[in-house]
């Protein structure tokens, strides 16, 4: 780490227009001295000794999440176990004027858990029960750190499960998947995190605990809760979730297929979303993205695939089965050479550990990549697939795709050797272009990894000004003196405008310096 | 930043800093970059579960060896949460990106053993463990001593004070060993047509506190068509120095290990202690700078087989008597993690007519054993054994089956905690007693 900063970008900047840096999205290391005494003191009074953090060494380690590139060492860290404890360090952080990131299992993948170099890191690994499993009212209330999968664990007994299952669900917090709205294989047929979750007990940046939604759907008045949602801890902190609970469906069957080309296999998807099938999910893989989960997890993928659908159905069993049919014929008339179908739970979990390995499988062929995230209509998917291989072609990147077919959202991981001399800079410029192509083909830059720090910059080639300005007013709404997750899912920090009472006087320094504009 | 106390110590004056590690293995650079930071190997590290914080899981660890790695001092702060780490080896497990943890830790332990100095009350009781431990005749002295009583002088030292729960339990769990220890002939001849010759390591704890094991073991081995020898020169396997980072003493005893075997002539070095087994699978990589040694302790290691890996190659040929018992099986982190070893166990036991086997929630989560990690942390160990015992408990078996005697010991004490009434045995000794048509009673099932 050199430098004032504490940001370091070790796979060449993903950087766009402005960097973090010049933003100062990620604050200066000592940039507040009397402000960051006054908030450890404070928080030290109310937490017990060993859920503070202060000692370098150790406040290394939560120097980035999962999209390692960056890494910000935060002033302190603290590990709360109870809302109370919570609120008071949010509440010290807001009379200090010192700004706060929340962090759940740290595995989001657009640096939104980046901590900041001046600020504290609010951690929710230790806020981790699960208060209630209602099988009758298809409810459960847990704890923000509580693991997503720990939540389907729990009502599994009672012949329920959490539906919306990222590939990271065994160590994901419901926390982080309630604020990056996470979605998985099976969201296609059962929605994301906002269709799954119906309260939150929320601290404000204020510090103060509100209650938003409930047991009961759709509560009366504004929305507050689907703002939340998907908000990327730039409005508060989550410290209780009421979740809904699926019944585990009667019947379940997966069909693995291999296929020729990722056309066929794309050809295939569209063939049977367009006879009226919702199947759980669709996924797809193609050969490089194969031969990285081969090497991980041995999951027995048909050999010489260019690309493989794992097709699931779930629901009643008569329909199931009807489907079931209608699926195999159809992928076998799109040229299907290789079809599986698991026959028990373990050939199952067999076929979905290849493909939800399939990301972190990837460090096994090459040293570094980078994990992107754009949906496209599902009618586009064969031209960008094309486009795609044909940037990888032009530029000398390899790039393997492993994708929720069914949704159109890709995730092209992009290959390089951060050893090579401007492999980096390359395997940026190609994913970079391949967020334009998104764009382009009427889609998005996230499916659902989030903006994070890592796409702030994007975010004007989708929207204009005028958008962003207006999310920016929600933003402020919640977060006047923006000390929630500063930094991130906007391009330049704006500060909101006048609050009575506070900050009079001189302009913000970046205001003074050109760096942002007060809004 | 305020917060963060300066470091003490001389300013580095322009030169580079020196980093945690000196240059005799570090930690290699090139496993620590596998990594990805995904932190799927956090759900089942235990110290992860006890504890939520990131320093004390794997990818925590690991980016603590990478800061060593790029010039971070080796401090308190650091080595607090090596040692904190049980080497139960879950993460490598866990792991997508196939990050080699084992290698990462023990290179690390090694180093820290060498450049971290520990506190006088820690050093004297790791130099007590290490006096005692690998020495089967002094283990034995000691439990004949614990079972007369612990004089009083001893309770007053606060040394063994520390130590002495653990020999209660140990002393409380064994059968009393003189008149019932059944003596290991140096060979025993294969019963019917020989199918291999193997030789046996019989272990220091194993053999002294689990004498039954060791007699099973043969008589099963013999019974399956292997002549088995059990060399008289062996002794420790140096286990428990490897995964301590005492690198020299490890050398002493792997090289004296492979030597006692080699003399022996066999074609498998059969081991019913995942512990041993496990760090003498690794032996090639302790022993890689050793000229006289590199390339023998190869051959040795290829032909080192846990118990129910050679039973289940070589398949089952002793007609197996019905034994109507619930089983739950517990895997030892240094089979099924180390050694990934999960499948053969299960297999030899589902072959037992009558025999129902039950899995274990959280199976891939240590009991706290974890060879002395339970004695140096004691009040972490006794956690993560009740919540291994409330699962054992759940499954509502009747007899604990396990291959590691640490794992017994440590999930014993636990359960009898509990009050929990359930029989506790060793696969081995499972298969011995359905093939000599013995009851369940036999294996101390209520
Ligand atoms: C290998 C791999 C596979 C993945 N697969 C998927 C996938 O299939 N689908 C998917 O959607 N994502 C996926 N992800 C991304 C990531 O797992 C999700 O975004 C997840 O929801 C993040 O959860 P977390 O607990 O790790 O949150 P963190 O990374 O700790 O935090 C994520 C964001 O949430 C905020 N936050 C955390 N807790 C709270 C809280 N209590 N209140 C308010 N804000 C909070 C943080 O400030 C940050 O902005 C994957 C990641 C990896 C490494
Ligand atoms: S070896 Fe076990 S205790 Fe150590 S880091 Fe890995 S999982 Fe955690
Ligand atoms: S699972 Fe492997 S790659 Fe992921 S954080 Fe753990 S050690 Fe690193």
């Amino acid at each position: 780490m050199g430098g004032t900063h504490g940001t370091e970008t070790t796979a060449g900047p993903v950087l766009g227009p402005v960097s973090p840096e010049e933003t100062g999205a990620t604050g200066e290391a000592g940039g507040n001295p009397e402000a960051m005494a006054a908030v450890t003191r404070a928080v030290r009074a109310v937490l017990p000794a060993n859920a503070v953090v202060s000692d370098r060494i150790e406040l290394r380690t939560y120097e980035c999440d999962g999209l390692a590139h960056y890494r910000v060492t935060p002033a302190l860290v603290v590990l709360p176990q109870t809302t109370e404890q919570l609120a008071a360090v949010v509440r010290a952080c807001a009379e200090h004027g010192v700004p706060f990131v929340a962090r759940g299992s740290g595995t989001g993948l657009s640096g939104g858990a980046l901590p900041r170099a001046d600020g504290v890191l609010v951690v929710t690994s230790r806020m981790r029960t699960i208060h209630e499993i209602r099988p009758a009212d298809q409810r459960a209330v847990v704890d923000p750190g509580v693991l997503n999968l720990d939540v389907t664990h729990a009502a599994t007994p009672t012949g329920y499960y959490y539906a919306p299952d990222p590939s990271s669900q065994q160590i994901c917090s419901i926390g982080g998947n309630l604020a990056e709205n996470s979605g998985g294989a099976h969201c296609l047929k059962y929605g994301f995190t906002t269709n799954h979750v119906l309260g939150a007990e929320f601290v404000t940046p204020q510090g103060e605990v509100v209650q938003l939604g409930g047991l009961a759907p759709d509560a009366p008045g504004y929305d507050l809760l689907g703002a939340v949602v998907g908000s990327e801890g730039t409005l508060g902190i989550a410290t209780r979730a009421v979740v809904k609970l699926t019944r585990l469906p009667q019947e379940v069957r997966t069909l693995l297929a291999g296929f020729a080309s990722t056309d066929d296999a794309g050809a295939a998807t569209s063939a049977i979303i367009g006879a009226g099938i919702v199947p759980a999910a669709i996924e797809m893989m193609d050969a490089l993205a194969i031969e990285a989960a081969e090497a991980a997890t041995h999951c027995d993928y048909p050999a010489g695939a260019g690309a493989v659908l794992v097709v699931e159905l779930d629901g009643p069993a008569v329909e199931v089965e009807h489907e079931f049919a209608q699926v195999e014929r159809t992928c076998r008339e799109h040229g299907a050479f290789a079809l599986r179908v698991a026959t028990d739970a373990t050939e199952r979990a067999l076929i979905w550990k290849g493909r939800k390995s399939a990301f972190a499988a990837v460090g096994r062929i090459s040293p570094d990549y980078i994990v992107q995230d754009g949906v496209i209509p599902r009618t586009a998917l064969p031209g960008v697939l094309r486009a795609i291989a044909e940037l990888s072609a032009s530029s000398g990147v390899r790039v393997a795709n492993v994708f929720h077919a069914g949704d159109g959202n890709l995730h092209p991981l992009v290959l390089f050797d951060d050893a090579v001399e401007g492999a980096g800079k390359a395997a940026e410029e190609v994913s970079g272009a391949i967020l334009d192509l998104c764009i382009g083909s009427g889609g998005s830059i996230t499916g659902e990894h989030g903006v994070g720090i890592d796409k702030a910059a994007y975010m004007p080639k989708m929207f204009s000004d005028e958008d962003l300005d207006t999310m920016q007013l929600v933003r402020c709404a919640f977060d006047p003196d923006g000390i929630a997750n500063p930094g991130k899912v906007f391009p330049t920090p704006r500060l909101c405008g006048e609050v009575p009472g506070k900050k009079r006087g001189a302009p913000h320094p970046l205001v003074a310096a050109g760096k942002a504009e007060a809004f | 930043m305020t917060t963060t106390p300066e470091r003490s110590g001389p300013v580095p004056l322009g030169v580079p800093a020196p980093g945690a590690f000196d240059a005799h293995h570090p930690p290699s650079a090139e496993l620590v970059s596998d990594c990805v930071h995904c932190g799927f190997c956090l759900t089942t590290c235990p110290t992860y579960t006890l504890w939520g914080e990131e320093m004390d899981s794997p990818r925590g660890r690991i980016y603590l060896m990478k800061s060593g790695l790029e010039g971070e001092p080796m401090t308190d702060s650091m080595v607090q949460h090596f040692d904190a780490c049980l080497g139960c080896m879950a993460c490598v497990t866990a792991c997508p990106s196939g990050v080699q943890y084992d290698k990462l830790i023990e290179a690390t332990r090694a180093q820290v053993e060498r450049n971290h100095t520990r506190t006088p009350k820690d050093r004297a009781l790791r130099t007590a463990i290490f006096a005692l431990f690998p020495h089967k005749r002094r283990l034995r002295a000691l439990r004949a001593y614990q079972r007369t009583g612990m004089p009083a002088l001893v309770r007053r030292t606060g040394l063994l004070e520390r130590f002495a729960p653990k020999l209660a339990m140990m002393a409380s769990l064994a059968p009393p060993p003189p008149d019932k220890r059944e003596p290991i002939p140096a060979r025993t001849p294969a019963v019917g047509r020989r199918r291999a010759v193997v030789g046996l390591l019989t272990g220091c704890v194993q053999g002294e506190f689990f004498p039954g094991v060791n007699a099973a073991t043969v008589r099963v081995l013999a019974a399956e068509g292997c002549d088995v020898i059990v060399p008289q020169a062996q002794g420790c396997c140096g286990a428990l120095s490897v995964h301590n980072g005492r690198d020299e003493e490890a050398k002493r005893f792997a090289r004296r290990t492979v030597d006692a075997f080699e003399a022996a002539g066999v074609d498998a070095v059969v081991v019913n202690a995942a512990g041993c087994g496990s760090s003498m699978k690794e032996y090639a990589l302790l022993l890689a700078d050793d000229p006289a040694y590199a390339q023998r302790v190869e051959a040795f290691a290829a032909r080192v087989r846990d118990v129910s890996e050679i039973l289940a190659e070589l398949g089952s040929v002793a007609p197996r008597h019905p034994l109507e018992v619930s089983v739950a099986y517990h895997d030892a982190c240094h089979l099924a993690h180390a050694q990934g070893v999960r499948a053969q166990p299960r297999a030899l036991l589902r072959e037992i007519p009558g025999l129902e086997l039950r899995e274990i929630a959280e199976s891939a989560i240590c009991c706290g054993s974890a060879g002395i990690w339970n004695v140096l942390n004691p009040e972490p160990a006794r956690e993560l054994g009740d919540r291994k015992a409330a699962n054992i408990a759940a499954t509502g078996a009747s007899l604990l089956v396990t291959a590691n005697p640490g794992c017994l010991m440590q999930v014993a004490a636990s359960l009898q905690r509990r009050g929990a009434r359930i029989g506790m045995a060793h696969t081995v000794e499972v298969l011995d007693a359905s093939i000599r048509g013995l009851p369940p009673s036999a294996l101390g099932v209520p």
